[in-house]
C-alpha cells in the first residue's frame, strides 16, 4: 500500500461552527494506482487534497491517521510536514494557473525553489530537459515568466516542477477543468505518461468530470457531502455501480449513441446538504430513493466485493 | 517598445499642455488685481497711481487680450521665461524659486526616502507577527490619519515651547546669513530636525500600513500557497511577496519625489520653511499670478518626470508591463 488513509477527519474553522468537509475517510491507494476523486461541488475533495500535503487554517485536523510508504505524515504539523512535502508528496493545484510568481522568470523561480529544499538545480536541469520535450514545452520557458505563457502551458509547466523530485504520491486537483477539451485529453494522458515514466508513483486525480476519469484512473472514488460513497475499479464505478448516488451520479453522463432528443438527460434532484450542521446518519438520505428507517444510522465504509468499498446499508445486502 | 514610449511621451506631453494651460488659468480665476495692490503698497496719489497702473498693466503684460495673454506666457516659457514677481518685485520668478528649491530637497528627500524605507521594513515586520501587527499597525493607523500641521504644531509646541530643546520657526537662525559654516550647518540642522520628524512620522505610518497590507494580500496568493504546499521556507515565501508588494509602494514613492518640488505646503507654513509650500502660499496671499503659476510649474514637471521614471522603472522591475508592450507594439 503506498497511500493509506484512516478515519481522517477534518473540519473548517468559521465564526458560524466547524464545517464538516471530511468526515471519516479511510481507504488506500496501491503503488502505481491512479485514483480518481470524484463528487459535486463542495462535497470535500479539494479540502481533502490539501490536508494530505498542506492542512493550513482555517482547515483544522480534527483525527485521523495518513500514512505514506509506511511512514505516518505529520499532516497536521505546519513545519515537519514539510520534510514530505515536494519529495514525498506534491500537488498540482486547482489553481495552476497562478501557481507561479508573476515576476519571476520560471527558471530562476524553479532554481530558487529547489535550492531552499537543498537540491542542486544545474544536476537536475537534464532530467528537467526532458521532461519538458516529454510535455512538449520549449527549453525556453525556463527564461519566460509565467505571463508569457498560456494557460495550457503554465498546467504543463506546474505539472512537470510538482513531480520533479518523483514524490511517491501526486495530487492533481482539477487539472483539466480550465482547459478546451483537446488539452484536457493530451493533460490527461501526460498524467498517465508520468507515472508509467515512475515520476510519481501513484496519483490522486480530483475532478468533477467522470469522463474523464474513465479514461486515466484505475479506481474511481465517489465522496458525497464530505464522507465516502464508494471506491471501485473505474469500470465497476461505470458499469456496476452499488452506491444509490453513484448510480445517479453516473446516469447523469450523456451516452454515445443515445439521442437525448428523444431521451432527456436526467439531473440528481435536489441539493447536497450544508456542512455546517450535516443531517446525521447516511448523509444522501435525503435525496436517495432507496432511502429506509436505517439510514438514520451513519453505514460503514466496507468491502463488498474485491477493491469495492460502499457505503450504504442497501448495498451489501 | 519604442511605441510604447512613444505612446507615453505623446500622453505625457499632452497632459503638460493641459495642465500648464490650467495652471495659467488658475491665478486669474483669482477674485483681486494684483496691480491694484501692488500700487496700493506704494500709497501713491490717485493721479500718479493711474499712470503707474497703466505702466504696470504692460510691463505684465496684462493689457492685451486674454488669448493673446495665453500666447505670450506659453512663448515666454519657452524662453525659460517664468515672468516677474509681484510680491518681491523686481525680482524674476525663477530665482525666487531656486532660493527655495534646496530647502524643499533637504527636507523632503530624506524625509520621503528614509519614511519609505523603515516604513516598508517595520510593514514587512508587521505582517509576520501577531505582536508586532498588534502594536505597529494601530500605530501606523493613527500616524497616517494624523494632519502634518497637527502634528508639526505639536511637536514644535513640545519641543519649542515646553522643552526649548528645538527651534521651530525659519530653516535657520535669524540672526545668521548663509555661509558654509559649521555653525550655519548647524543651525540649519537644528532647525530641520521638527519639521522633518513631523513629514517623517505622517508619512512612516501610510508606508507600513501600505505595504502590511501588500504583504498579507501576496501571501494569501496562489504563488504563495503552492511555494508553501511544496514546502519551501518561509524566507523564501515571504522574500517573493515582499518584492511583489514592492511594486505598488515603488509607483507611491515615484509621486511622493515628484512632488518634493513643489514643497510640504501645510507643514512648511507651520515651521516658516522657505521652501516652495511657503512660496506658494505668499504668492496666493499677495496675489502673484506669476510666482503662483511658476510654482504649480515646478509641481508639474516634478509629477510628470516623476511619472515618467515610474514607467522606465515598471519595465525593468516587473515583466507583466513588459508583456503589455508587447501586445501593444
Amino acid at each position: 500500500m503506498s497511500l493509506q488513509v484512516e478515519n481522517l477527519t477534518v473540519y473548517y474553522q468559521t465564526l458560524k461552527g466547524d464545517v464538516h468537509a471530511l468526515e471519516g475517510a479511510s481507504f488506500g491507494i496501491v503503488d502505481g494506482e491512479i485514483m480518481g476523486l470524484a463528487g459535486e461541488s463542495g462535497c470535500g475533495k479539494t479540502t481533502f487534497g490539501q490536508s494530505l500535503i498542506f492542512l493550513h487554517p482555517p482547515m483544522k485536523l480534527v483525527k485521523g491517521r495518513v500514512t505514506l510508504d509506511n511512514v505516518e505524515l505529520p499532516i497536521g504539523d505546519m513545519e515537519r510536514m514539510n520534510d514530505f512535502r515536494f519529495k514525498k508528496i506534491s500537488i498540482v493545484p486547482q489553481y495552476a494557473m497562478n501557481a507561479m510568481n508573476p515576476t519571476r522568470k520560471i527558471g530562476k523561480m524553479t532554481a530558487e525553489l529547489l535550492m531552499s529544499r537543498n537540491v542542486d538545480f544545474q544536476t537536475l536541469l537534464p532530467e528537467l530537459k526532458r521532461r519538458l520535450d516529454l510535455v512538449k514545452l520549449s527549453y525556453d520557458v525556463l527564461n519566460m515568466y509565467p505571463i508569457e505563457l498560456s494557460g495550457g502551458m503554465k498546467q504543463r509547466m506546474v505539472m512537470v516542477l510538482s513531480t520533479l523530485l518523483n514524490p511517491s504520491l501526486l495530487i492533481a486537483d482539477e487539472i483539466t477543468s480550465a482547459l478546451d477539451v483537446s488539452s484536457q485529453k493530451a493533460v490527461a494522458e501526460m498524467l498517465v505518461e508520468f507515472r508509467n515514466k515512475g515520476y510519481c508513483k501513484s496519483v490522486i486525480v480530483i475532478t468533477h468530470d467522470i469522463s474523464v476519469l474513465y479514461e486515466i484512473a484505475d479506481t474511481i472514488l465517489i465522496m458525497y457531502a464530505g464522507q465516502l460513497a464508494e471506491k471501485a475499479s473505474s469500470d465497476i464505478i461505470m458499469f456496476a455501480p452499488l452506491h444509490p448516488y453513484t448510480k445517479m451520479l453516473i446516469s447523469t453522463l450523456p451516452e454515445v449513441g443515445v439521442r437525448y432528443a428523444d431521451k432527456r438527460l436526467t439531473g440528481i434532484p435536489g441539493g447536497p446538504p450544508l456542512l455546517l450542521n450535516p443531517p446525521v446518519g447516511c448523509r444522501f438520505r435525503e435525496r436517495c430513493p432507496l432511502a429506509f428507517e436505517k439510514c438514520i444510522e451513519a453505514p460503514p465504509f466496507i468491502e463488498t466485493g474485491k477493491n469495492h468499498f460502499v457505503a450504504c446499508w442497501k448495498a451489501g445486502a | 517598445m519604442r511605441r510604447y514610449f512613444e505612446r507615453k511621451l505623446f500622453i505625457y506631453i499632452l497632459t503638460f499642455v493641459l495642465a500648464v494651460t490650467i495652471d495659467w488659468l488658475i491665478p486669474r480665476f483669482m477674485p483681486g488685481n494684483p496691480i491694484q495692490i501692488l500700487i496700493s503698497r506704494a500709497g501713491l496719489k490717485a493721479e500718479s497711481a493711474k499712470l503707474l497702473y497703466s505702466y504696470y498693466m504692460r510691463a505684465f503684460g496684462l493689457d492685451v487680450p486674454v488669448w493673446r495673454q495665453y500666447l505670450n506666457f506659453w512663448i515666454a516659457l519657452f524662453h525659460g521665461d517664468f515672468g516677474i514677481s509681484i510680491w518681491l518685485f523686481p525680482q524674476p520668478v525663477i530665482q525666487i524659486i531656486m532660493r527655495a528649491v534646496p530647502f524643499d530637497v533637504l527636507l523632503l528627500l530624506p524625509a520621503i526616502l528614509l519614511s519609505w524605507l523603515a516604513g516598508n521594513k517595520f510593514g514587512a515586520y508587521a505582517a509576520r507577527s501577531k505582536w508586532l501587527d498588534n502594536t505597529i499597525s494601530p500605530l501606523g493607523y493613527i500616524l497616517t490619519a494624523t494632519p502634518y500641521m497637527w502634528l508639526g504644531i505639536m511637536l514644535g509646541w513640545l519641543f519649542g515651547v515646553i522643552l526649548h530643546v528645538l527651534p521651530f520657526s525659519g530653516a535657520y537662525s535669524y540672526s545668521m546669513m548663509p555661509s558654509f559654516s559649521w555653525a550655519f550647518v548647524g543651525s540649519l540642522l537644528q532647525h530641520w530636525i521638527l519639521p522633518f520628524a513631523s513629514l517623517f512620522l505622517v508619512m512612516f505610518g501610510g508606508w507600513a500600513i501600505g505595504m502590511r497590507n501588500m504583504i498579507i494580500y501576496e501571501l494569501e496568493a496562489d504563488y504563495s500557497h503552492y511555494l508553501e504546499a511544496l514546502g519551501a521556507p518561509r524566507k523564501l515565501v515571504r522574500n517573493y511577496a515582499f518584492r511583489n508588494a514592492l511594486l505598488p509602494q515603488i509607483t507611491g514613492l515615484a509621486l511622493q519625489l515628484g512632488v518634493i518640488v513643489g514643497g510640504a505646503l501645510v507643514t512648511e507654513i507651520v515651521f516658516s520653511y522657505p521652501g516652495i509650500g511657503y512660496l506658494t502660499l505668499q504668492a496666493i496671499q499677495n496675489h502673484d499670478f506669476f510666482l503662483l503659476q511658476g510654482c504649480f510649474l515646478f509641481v508639474i514637471i516634478g509629477v510628470l518626470l516623476a511619472n515618467f521614471a515610474i514607467d522606465i522603472a515598471y519595465v525593468l522591475l516587473d515583466p507583466r508591463t513588459r508583456a503589455g508592450m508587447q501586445g501593444e507594439g
